[in-house]
């Protein structure tokens, strides 16, 4: 087991199931002593991650506590206890578990040759090892319509459905989405939606894996592939940096599907959506396949040769800051250490970060104390929401979040910019608008804090128009506390791209430049002579002539910076080299493009929020000649002069573990141990260099509020224009339009109604939406959607201004 | 058809306000709701779901379990004709055969002038009285067909039937459909005790503490 | 010698007025409620503790002994009255609320009051709409004279009573289901364990269930005290019970007899009750307990109204609900009709249950419709089986050398709703089985159906 599970209690229940003598933790109910005393009870209801209920009567067994002597008895509801006799095999359990199929296939249709569940179902198996051999039934069965969709991504068929309870159960206790519910009675019971109100629910496809029939179906995988037409590795979600563990399926060397693993210390076996689905996007047509020089495809060799001459030339015209790398969180743990190595030692350029000024300091980041999900969502522990919104950037932490405060007594606390997804579930709430306030509601918080309890920050910045150095130094008023974090960044494997120095300033293994001069410049031969600089200024440099290359590492600034004019100028001055897996808007102002294997391509590791190193597997081949980022880092290099040393993925592991101070120790063999995932927790020493150190508080500067104007707030959601979103069939549809949203008090004040377009102007630019009145949004401020539909919010921004004010138009 | 008016919101209200938990209130707010509009619409339940503080879903959940909601308009009056066991046994059958044959419709269905429905239902608790039905759940005892007919006629006619109506009575009149109780629970400000917390009440004052 | 009628609970019945508070007031009304206020709830509660009250709804557990189960310390309690009486054949709450709703409160004010229960949910059955009128006017009626809400009788005994009512589900009277249906979900029972009311009740809190009749007692018992309410009934079940006879009697009605000393030949033969078979026919069968209950018949007459003969010899006294019928009756058909309402009222949450039930109405329904086959009479008793394991319980039938197999049934389902369904079918197939097979027969050698014929055993 993983390293969050308490010490096993001293005292266990001597148990007898099946004639054998097990030991028994006290309150484990009977169905998972058993399952680990390897005696396999059927089920349909139980889930291990939600409440039992007892309802489908499938794992009644004869248990005999003394007393009243052995009853058949549900064994998911039944506490193990002391001498305690358990028979799964009796005449009477046998009896029971027929009984219970031959009733569930009343009225399930014998259509498994057409059922998507077929060949991975439980009622199939369950009915093949303990079912009767042939149905009595001999009337007519239940007929309903055939499947009906209950969301963009799920249909439900009710003739199958022998309602156990599982999805809505899930909607309501583990999404917090009851959208789906038993509706009827008796036997003409069935789960349905309010008309014409979908299952909604940003984690609805979870639904149809838990489902222990064909009843839910995903449009995303619809007779698409039978179980025995599946190959499947074990891999992590890279959708996001929660980092849960999924198998990705595929067939015929397409990924068709992602399932969820249970990962006792990060996901519990859900996902949420965009990352289940958004694999979809690694099989897209519009996938990157061949390199591209000047708009023209080219062969790998051209192309090479071509990145190489611009770097070159750039290196000779102003040295190596004439180059910039900006991204890199696409990337795994290996390529961003074979990008970090080829940027920081060959090129000798710092000019590189894997965050696109929509993120925190790295060095801030890393030098928190950090806490792991499990420490966070610890029973009657404190989680404060500092500037985050796990909901829609992080869904399965939110899953976790929302588990420890309902069913584990946490308080929830949020500071931030107005209502999110966790609003309610909030004990406290500080909301204040950007410019400096939210440190005073910081410091409120630490106030209201149950006292003796560990605090966990999750940090975030999800609003771009907030100063980072206002979120630091809230940040700061807790960690002075004792507060541990966990950083809500949300890009894929940012955390992995700052552990291995995809930052200026910063070297692999949490350790800054000149505390690892000396290390690296023996370990690499060479590293930059100073600070580089982050995107903001790299982008400033190329916009001024200083700043000749920038290679876009999985980055599309023209949609996610907080600047959109800036980014515009840079790239009519600089040349862009774009290593990327679609030719998203700034890919295609490149210079050169260099396809990229994607997620599902490659081998390797991701690292989340934690720091918890999680595996990657190759489930399928790239396509046309695209290929992993760090062979065309080492190819790159190789036209650069220069080795980088490697040959496979396995290779820069090796090196990682050997010259990382975070990473020392966990070696291959230590990461094949676990199934959950490592923490690298490496603080240096020995020869290797300190790791960056707690962050000291600084005053951010405070600006104060116009009464004239209104303050920006830009909000992120669950779907968005991000690649993997729209590229995706299933969730292309998915985000919604952009709208201004005012607290009702200010949205008066306009005399206008619900929708009527406003045009939102800052000192930058202008975009026109609708209005609405919204209680959960801060007086003073309006808020936007980052980076959907409708208008982009960057067009408002200027990276030259901590907080953006704007005012709003109304056109009569 | 339509959300609660604002009369019928203040009555929901004050129901909600008599529970520790607002779902509580479901059943007799959906009551209300079919009440003001006969049956149970779809804006209601959306109404009723902002008021008691869940989503949609889970008010039709709870709707669709108990037969007295309709979620589509049924008669003025609705007949409930019991046919369990010690109705069947003194002829409630043949009661209900009459009743279709009289109203020329099907258990379960209205007539076209929308003014009966007739359902075959469990047991209504009047069993000693049996053949008994119900209309708009006033109770009619040991009723046979003449009996129906003579209801029926009552009931087409504006008058308020009174053949073999319950000794204790429908209290002289049958509202239309939806209408139960004809007087309301009404707690005074002054006489409140109050709800007890399922969170934090504390133990009753009257107890002698050990 | 039949027992001579006592009348505790429908004393009030004879005054047309009996509903109201000066009615009440004037017959001595909440004088139970006022003498509590000058005992401690101890002494209270002791007091219902040495009466042996034995719950009216069912399961006839002493409602003293129930009140001690709250775990000690865990606040609040809530008591929760069941008024929503539906188990066929039973009628005798509806009455107890229609015309004495006054001595309904008072039973629910001395409930709260001697076992610390912090606030009252009266649910009364949806369909009783004069309950609902009667017991709210006398709510509003006893708040206005302080029986009721803040300080009551000027004492620190403060209770609200919230009159809720349900929207039509049999299973709802189930207590557990009773509790979800307060908390404005689908009326399913909960798991027992570990939802034990008394523990894990309404809110996850410590709740009383009680029926409209038992907590109808109390005044009386607090008035009379403990030792003369004993004098009436036997010693193991103390004071009166009313049930509602209904059926082939010549004088169906809802009697209130004394509990334990009456038997059933004195209810359904005597003149002073229901005067006996009518029409001069013959008893057929009976339903002891409501349509819950495995059948009786004429061998189990003598048998006292008490829970646990009844039980010993294979059914339960129930609800007070006894259903007579004479040798016209088509068991088939009468079966049909009791399953058909267990198929009905299944609430879905199990699967022999929603399942089970709906089948074995569908099977009967065959033979009944002359589409039988020899192979349905024990089909029927294979799938009762899968709802209800092992041996039935049934009367005992010394004709065919059958003992009685005691109740209650063990079952494969939450609540005891499926196994209710197996009662009619076993019962009718063990001693009426000719029936069965004649249908059956009947389609074989191609005779027209739906014959109205009954095999005398």
């Amino acid at each position: 087991m993983s390293d969050t599970t308490d010490t096993p209690p001293k005292t266990t229940v001597s148990v007898q199931i099946n004639g054998h003598a097990i030991e028994a933790q006290p309150g484990e109910l009977v169905i998972e002593a058993a399952e680990r005393a390897g005696v396999h009870i059927p089920r349909f209801c139980y889930h291990p991650r939600m409440r039992p209920v007892g309802m489908c009567r499938m794992c009644l067994v004869d248990i005999d506590a003394g007393g009243r002597g052995a009853m058949l008895q549900p064994s998911c509801m039944v506490p193990v206890s002391e001498g305690m006799v358990v028979d799964t095999e009796s005449e009477r359990t046998r009896k029971a578990q027929d009984g219970v199929l031959e009733f569930l296939l009343i009225n399930h249709p014998l259509d498994c040759p057409v059922c998507d569940k077929g060949g991975e179902c439980p009622l199939q198996d369950n009915t093949i090892a303990f079912g009767p051999g042939e149905s009595r039934f001999v009337e007519e069965k239940r007929h309903y319509e055939k499947p009906i969709p209950i969301s963009d991504l799920v249909f439900l068929d009710r003739e199958r459905c022998i309602l156990c309870d599982r999805c809505t159960r899930f909607a309501k206790e583990v999404a917090g989405d009851p959208l789906i519910h038993f509706q009827g009675r008796g036997a003409r019971t069935e789960v349905n939606t309010f008309p014409d109100e979908p299952f909604s629910s940003y984690f609805s496809g979870n639904t149809v894996q838990i489902c222990p029939v064909g009843a839910l179906t995903s449009s995303s995988y619809r007779f698409k592939a039978r179980p025995w037409d599946l190959t499947e590795v074990e891999s992590t979600c890279t959708g996001c940096s929660v980092g849960c563990s999924v198998t990705l399926q595929s067939s015929r060397n397409r990924l068709l599907r992602s399932m969820g693993v249970d990962n006792d210390a990060v996901n519990w076996g859900w996902l949420c959506d965009r990352g289940r689905f958004g694999v979809e996007a690694v099989n897209s047509e519009a996938r990157l396949s061949e390199p591209s020089v000047g708009g023209r495809p080219a062969r790998w060799a051209d192309a090479l040769r071509k990145a190489a001459e611009l770097i070159a030339d750039a290196v000779r015209a102003s040295g190596p800051i004439g180059v910039g790398v900006i991204g890199g969180a696409r990337l795994t743990n290996e390529s961003a250490y074979a990008w970090a190595k080829l940027a920081k030692s060959v090129i000798g350029t710092d000019n590189v970060d894997a965050q696109l000024g929509d993120g925190l300091p790295a060095q801030f980041v890393l030098g928190l104390p950090r806490a792991t999900i499990a420490e966070a969502c610890a029973p009657k522990g404190t989680i404060v929401l500092l500037g985050t919104d796990p909901k829609e950037t992080l869904g399965v932490l939110f899953l976790r979040l929302r588990h420890a405060v309902v069913e584990s007594g946490a308080t929830l606390v949020e500071v931030g910019h107005g209502a999110g997804g966790m609003s309610k579930l909030a004990k406290h709430r500080f909301w204040s608008s950007p410019g400096g306030s939210l440190v005073d509601a910081a410091r409120q918080a630490l106030a209201v804090l149950p006292a003796g309890q560990p605090v966990t920050v999750v940090l975030g910045r999800s609003s771009v128009t907030e100063d980072p150095a206002v979120l630091a130094e809230a940040a700061m008023v807790f960690a002075e506390a004792g507060a541990r974090f966990l950083p809500a960044l949300s890009r894929g494997n940012v955390m992995g791209a700052l552990d291995m120095g995809l930052a200026p300033g910063l070297l692999p293994g949490r350790v800054e430049l000149e505390a690892g001069r000396s290390f690296f410049t023996s370990a690499w031969g060479s590293v930059p002579s100073g600070p580089g600089v982050d995107t903001a200024a790299m982008l400033q440099a190329a916009a001024d002539g200083k700043l000749a290359v920038l290679v876009l590492l999985g980055a599309n600034p023209l949609d996610d910076f907080p600047d959109r004019a800036l980014v515009q100028r840079a790239f009519d001055r600089a040349a862009v080299i774009a290593v990327d897996t679609f030719a998203n808007p700034s890919v295609a102002t490149a210079t050169v493009v260099l396809p990229a294997a994607a997620h599902g391509e490659v081998d390797g590791t991701t690292t989340n929020i934690e720091g918890r190193i999680l595996p990657l597997h190759q489930g399928v081949t790239p396509p046309g000649t695209a290929r992993p980022d760090w062979i065309i880092a080492t190819e790159l290099a190789t036209r650069l002069g220069a080795d980088l040393g490697f040959e496979s993925a396995a290779q820069i592991w090796d090196e990682i573990e050997a010259v990382a101070s975070s990473h020392a120790g966990l070696d291959r063999a230590v990461l094949d141990a676990t199934r959950d995932g490592t923490i690298a927790a490496g603080l240096g020493g020995g020869a290797r260099p300190a790791v960056v150190g707690m962050p000291t508080a600084s005053p951010a500067s405070q600006v104060p509020l116009d009464e004239a104007s209104l303050r920006l707030v830009v909000r992120r959601k669950m779907y968005d224009g991000a690649t993997g979103t729209a590229n995706s069939t299933s969730l292309a549809g998915l985000p919604g339009d952009n709208d201004v949203r005012l607290h009702p008090l200010d949205f008066q004040g306009l005399s206008i109604q619900e929708g009527d377009l406003v045009t939102v102007v800052s000192d930058w630019g202008s975009i026109s939406l609708p209005a609405f009145a919204d209680p959960g949004v801060v007086r003073g401020t309006v808020t936007v959607l980052a980076n959907v539909r409708g208008a982009t919010v960057n067009h408002l921004l200027s990276s030259s201004n901590p907080v953006t004010d704007v005012r709003l138009e109304v056109s009569r | 058809m339509s959300r609660l008016t604002p009369q019928n919101e203040a009555i929901a209200l004050e129901i909600i306000s008599r529970y520790p938990r607002k779902k509580s209130a479901l059943i007799p707010l959906l009551h209300l709701a079919q009440e003001q509009d006969g049956y149970v619409s779809d804006d209601a339940m959306r109404h009723l779901a902002e008021l008691v503080e869940v989503t949609p879903a889970e008010v039709i959940g709870t709707c669709s379990f108990y037969e007295m909601f309709k979620r589509e308009p049924v008669g003025t009056y609705l007949v409930n004709i019991c046919t369990n066991i010690a109705c069947q046994l003194l002829g409630a059958e043949e009661l209900l055969h009459h009743a279709e044959h009289a109203l020329g419709i099907k258990a379960g269905n209205t007539t076209s002038d929308g003014l009966f429905t007739i359902e075959d239902v469990e047991c209504i608790a009047a069993c000693t009285e049996a053949p008994c039905l119900t209309v708009n759940y006033r109770y009619f005892y040991k009723v046979d067909g003449g009996d129906f007919d003579a209801i029926v006629e009552d009931l087409r006619s504006g008058r308020q039937p009174t053949r073999k109506a319950a000794e204790t009575g429908p209290d002289g009149h049958i509202p239309p459909h939806g209408t139960l109780a004809l007087q309301r629970q009404h707690i005074p400000a002054d006489r409140v005790a109050g709800n007890a917390d399922p969170d934090s009440a504390p133990a009753p004052a009257w107890l002698e503490q050990p | 010698m039949t027992a001579p009628i006592v009348q505790l609970v429908s004393s009030r019945f004879q005054y047309p007025d009996s509903f109201t508070l000066a009615r009440s007031e004037a017959t001595g009304g909440y004088q139970g409620l006022r003498k509590a206020l000058t005992m401690t709830p101890t002494a209270v509660h002791d007091e219902v503790k040495a009466a042996t009250l034995l719950g009216r709804g069912g399961a006839g557990f002493p409602a003293g002994v129930k009140w001690g189960f709250t775990p000690p310390g865990v606040w609040p309690r809530y008591l929760v009255v069941n008024g929503d009486e539906s188990e066929p054949g039973t009628y005798k709450d509806r009455l107890l609320m229609e015309r004495d709703p006054h001595q309904l409160i008072e039973g629910c004010l001395i409930a709260c009051y001697a076992a610390g229960l912090s606030q009252c949910f009266l649910y009364i059955r949806g369909e009783m709409a004069l309950a609902q009128t009667r017991v709210a006017v006398a709510l509003n009626d006893a708040y206005a004279a302080g029986y009721v809400g803040r300080n009551v009788l000027g004492s620190n005994f403060s209770v609200d009573i919230v009159l809720h009512w349900g929207a039509g589900a049999y299973i709802v009277g189930e207590e557990t289901a009773l509790i979800e249906s307060l908390e404005g979900n689908r009326g399913m029972p909960r798991l027992k364990p570990p939802f034990f009311p008394a523990a894990i009740g309404l809110y996850g809190k410590p709740t009383i269930v009680n029926n409209v009749e038992t907590l109808s007692n109390l005044g009386g018992i607090i008035v009379r005290g403990s030792e003369e309410y004993k004098q009436y009934g036997s010693e193991t079940s103390p004071g009166t019970r009313m049930f509602a006879v209904s059926g082939h009697v010549r004088r169906p009605g809802v009697y209130e007899v004394q509990h334990g000393v009456t038997t059933f030949r004195e209810l359904l033969y005597d003149d002073q009750f229901c005067g006996g078979i009518r029409d001069g026919n013959q008893l057929k069968a009976f339903i002891p307990g409501g349509g819950s209950s495995p059948w009786f018949f004429e061998e189990q007459l003598d048998l006292p109204l008490e829970a646990r003969p009844v039980g010993g010899a294979g059914s339960m006294l129930g609800s007070g609900a006894i259903v007579v019928m004479d040798d016209t009756t088509d068991a088939v058909k009468a079966c049909l009709r009791v399953v058909r309402f267990y198929a009905r009222e299944s609430c879905g949450k199990c699967t022999p249950c929603r399942e089970g039930t709906s089948w074995l109405e569908t099977i009967l329904q065959r033979i009944f419709d002359g589409h039988g086959r020899p192979s349905d009479i024990d089909m029927l008793l294979d799938v009762g089986d899968n709802i209800s394991p092992g041996p039935y319980p049934a009367a005992s039938w010394e004709a065919e050398g059958l003992a009685a197999v005691p109740f209650p049934p063990k079952q494969t389902t939450i609540c005891p709703l499926g196994p209710s369904a197996v009662a009619p079918v076993v019962s009718a197939i063990r001693r009426f089985r000719p029936e069965f097979e004649a249908k059956i027969r009947r389609r074989a050698i191609g005779i027209p159906v739906r014959v109205e014929e009954s095999t005398h055993v």
